[in-house]
């Protein structure tokens, strides 16, 4: 790709520097290699017309989980960046869960090939401790030496308060970045969904909002002592907002995540017993799910994510209690998401920070951002475009999204990676 | 009693030696200089003298150990003293005894010379104020090890002529390490400049507070060294807690002779022992004969103990004459 190629007519909207007007793009090598209004153009540039579309750095996504290595009927690697590509998601962090777990070199490895073959950037998350079992820990620091940057045990917590702070101790030699997932076991593992007056006349057993907040308490006491870089992968209710808010204020060095369906949905999705709502932390009541929304818009929480984690059918047609967890969602992250802007609960620039510059510099990627040098990831989107989302239209594998039917505004036009388009309406 | 009254007719002033923290560099340099005699003494065909004779010496070992116990042993015995071994295995200690009432029986037996090992610290500082003759430790739990650091004082000081305003690292396990604690006393009172290196979990920042420069980057820490101490890790109780793999452990902390590089040419290597090959310590590392101190360690601790047991015991012997 040595041609140069221009957007124009694009509303060029970069959350990072808070730009938001019509211009152009011009991009070489698989780099942005000028923007503005009006920028010289080589004569022999491919020119295409955004027609005042939005344009956006290219989606990146926290948490999304795959099936590689070793569970390929949940998704392959390929297919899965096919579905983030038509979210507009370029990246996207692969959580070590699966049937061989990401706890070592030779497993990061092992996806960093496979996912040559897909078109999005993969990055992968390894676990923090081996096998995902809480008890020892993985080996951070020679994968933080191989350009490894985060590491998660995915939908399970450290659990052991002294390991994690070991843990801590010990990633902070490598500047690595510690994701936890907010679940104190003993409160959550037997419980299906939000403790409550619901889940009593649902009978089902409850997982209290206290199982999310007083790990992520722990948590935060424990980085008073060390400067350690630490994410809260999903917070979902009040209290765990406040305890965020407090240690932000308080220069604790913690950023936090939420998914979709936390924001755009609560416990009521539920309905009949609908497995497709069952995600871990659950779905919570309308007021936390309020005090997301106000969390978002006022930077307690730094990043939306996905969360897309596939099951297939036969893990999901079950009764509630024996469903697995999990919900795709990297096809309708971005229209989902734009609710809030369509609602003017935040600006698109605000909205689009939490999925493109604020992941990106919590990581330490050198993405999300609109500046030349940086890579021409990018992602045309039309805010205003109606549609239904249809399971039966979607690439991923599983259909398992919660937001069957649902009417919504915003499309994803084009999908570029490096320069080349990969997706395309 | 009363330390201060030994003071006219011993230049040692402390009745035990129960650490190095409390010590003051003439008292460092007087068990030193006396046990460079014992050196020589032990290099002799005949190794043994008589100023102990009469006196009674016990080990009294609560944790495992071969090599300090039979060093003070070796010690006891060329200086004439009679000697005994209690280990905790097969004693009244297995059977349920407490610390202090072991201490008051034996005491009873009117030892001259108690030698003490206990896995808990402050364990022999408590025996101490229970009997009558001089206690020496011989390591409490993750406190001191005096003897040890004594000992590499004196290896050092052999092979480099002095200790003041040399560069010393310790690395490793200095959290749960006994010797890398005496050591960083020592080496601090002698006017040495004390490096620590290891993980941030085995490492801590408040070691600083020791008087010691924390590093957490070997390389960074090896920079300019003159002595490079190794410490055990005790591999067993770490694993996965405090590091992760042996593998991980060996390329950032083992010391090799690419980490060695960085050090002055002339670095020598010290480890208290055992080794653990390929974990802490290069086996080639370990077995180069110019920069490994680790055999002369063993044979200055014979002389080291020597001089202590020969000074604790003077005041008693000086009374009697």
């Amino acid at each position: 790709m040595s041609r140069y190629t221009l957007y124009k007519n694009a509303r060029l909207l970069d959350p990072a520097t808070g730009m938001d007007m019509i211009g152009q793009i011009l991009i070489h090598k698989g780099k942005i290699a000028d923007i503005g209004q009006k920028i010289t153009t080589p004569e022999d540039a491919e020119i295409i017309d955004c027609k005042g579309k939005c344009l956006c750095p290219g989606l990146i996504d926290m948490r999304v989980f795959v099936g590689i290595p070793g569970a390929n009927y949940k998704d392959t690697v390929k297919n899965t960046g096919e579905a983030a590509a038509a979210g507009g998601v370029t990246t996207v962090c692969v959580q070590p869960v699966t049937d061989q777990i990401i706890d070592d070199m030779a497993r990061v490895e092992f996806l960093d090939n496979r996912a040559r073959k897909a078109k999005v950037n993969f990055i992968p998350f390894p676990a923090i401790t081996k096998q995902l079992e809480g008890k020892e820990m993985a080996e951070i620091g020679l994968m933080s030496r191989s350009g490894v940057k985060a590491f998660t045990d995915g939908n399970k917590s450290v659990a052991n308060p002294a390991l994690m702070m070991r843990v801590l101790q010990y990633a902070s030699m490598f500047d690595a970045l510690i994701i936890q997932h907010l679940a104190v076991p003993e409160l959550s593992e037997n419980g299906v969904m939000n403790a409550g007056a619901l889940a009593v006349r649902l009978g089902l057993p409850g997982i209290p909002t206290a199982a999310e907040t007083i790990m992520l308490e722990r948590d935060i006491r424990l980085l008073q002592s060390v400067s350690t870089r630490y994410h809260a992968a999903q917070i979902t209710c009040r209290d765990s907002i406040e305890v965020m808010a407090a240690a932000k204020k308080n220069k604790i060095n913690a950023t936090a995540g939420v998914a979709v369906a936390h924001f755009a949905l609560n416990e009521y999705a539920i309905e009949e017993y609908r497995t497709f709502t069952k995600i871990s932390p659950p779905l919570r009541s309308e007021n936390d799910r309020v005090a997301v929304v106000k969390a978002l818009k006022d930077g307690t929480i730094d990043v939306i994510v996905s969360g897309h984690d596939p099951e297939d059918p036969e893990s999901k047609r079950v009764p509630y209690e024996s469903a697995e967890s999990g919900v795709v969602g990297l096809e309708t992250m971005l229209s989902v998401s734009l609710e809030l802007y369509h609602n003017g609960f935040m600006t698109l620039l605000e909205l689009l920070a939490k999925m493109t510059c604020n992941p990106a510099k919590i990581i330490g990627l050198q993405a999300g951002r609109l500046e030349i040098g940086f890579p021409a990831d990018i992602c045309i989107f039309d805010p205003d475009a109606p549609q239904k989302i249809d399971p039966e239209k979607m690439i991923s594998l599983t259909k398992n999204t919660p937001f069957d039917g649902r009417p919504v505004q915003g499309r994803v036009l084009k999908t570029i990676v490096a320069g080349e388009i990969i997706f395309e309406v | 009693m009363s330390e201060a009254e030994n003071t006219a007719d011993c230049i040692f002033p402390h009745q035990h030696l129960l650490g190095i923290e409390g010590l003051k560099e003439q008292d460092i340099n007087f068990i030193l200089d006396l046990a460079d005699k014992y050196v020589e003494q032990n290099r002799k065909t005949n190794k043994k003298t008589d100023i102990l004779t009469g006196l009674t010496q016990i080990n009294l070992f609560f944790e495992n150990s071969t090599r300090t116990r039979m060093s003070f042993e070796l010690a006891g015995k060329r200086l004439g003293a009679d000697l005994i071994n209690m280990t905790s295995s097969g004693s009244s200690i297995k059977k349920g005894e407490t610390l202090l009432d072991t201490a008051s029986t034996l005491n009873a037996m009117r030892p001259d010379l108690l030698v003490v090992r206990h896995g808990s610290s402050g364990a022999v500082k408590l025996l101490s104020r229970k009997v009558n003759c001089a206690v020496l430790n011989a390591g409490d739990g993750t406190h001191e090890h005096p003897t040890q650091a004594l000992l590499d004082a004196l290896t050092i000081r052999r092979r480099k002529g002095k200790l003041a305003r040399l560069t010393i690292a310790i690395c490793g396990d200095v959290l749960h390490s006994r010797v890398a604690r005496s050591n960083i006393h020592l080496l601090n009172i002698m006017g040495a400049r004390v490096r620590v290196i290891g993980p941030s979990t085995l490492v801590p920042e408040n070691l600083r507070e020791l008087g010691a420069e924390v590093f957490h980057d070997m390389k960074e820490g090896l920079k300019g060294c003159d002595v490079v101490m190794m410490l055990r890790l005790q591999t067993e109780r770490m694993l996965g807690g405090y590091f992760p793999t042996i593998s991980e452990y060996f390329t950032l902390y083992g010391l090799d002779y690419d980490k060695l590089s960085v050090a002055k040419e002339d670095a020598m290597i010290m480890h208290p022992g055992p080794m653990n090959r390929g974990v802490e310590i290069d086996a080639e590392v370990a077995d180069d004969l110019t920069r490994s101190a680790i055999k002369e360690q063993v044979e200055m601790g014979v002389a080291v103990r020597m001089a202590c047991l020969d000074i604790l015991t003077r005041k008693k012997r000086q009374a009697e004459k």
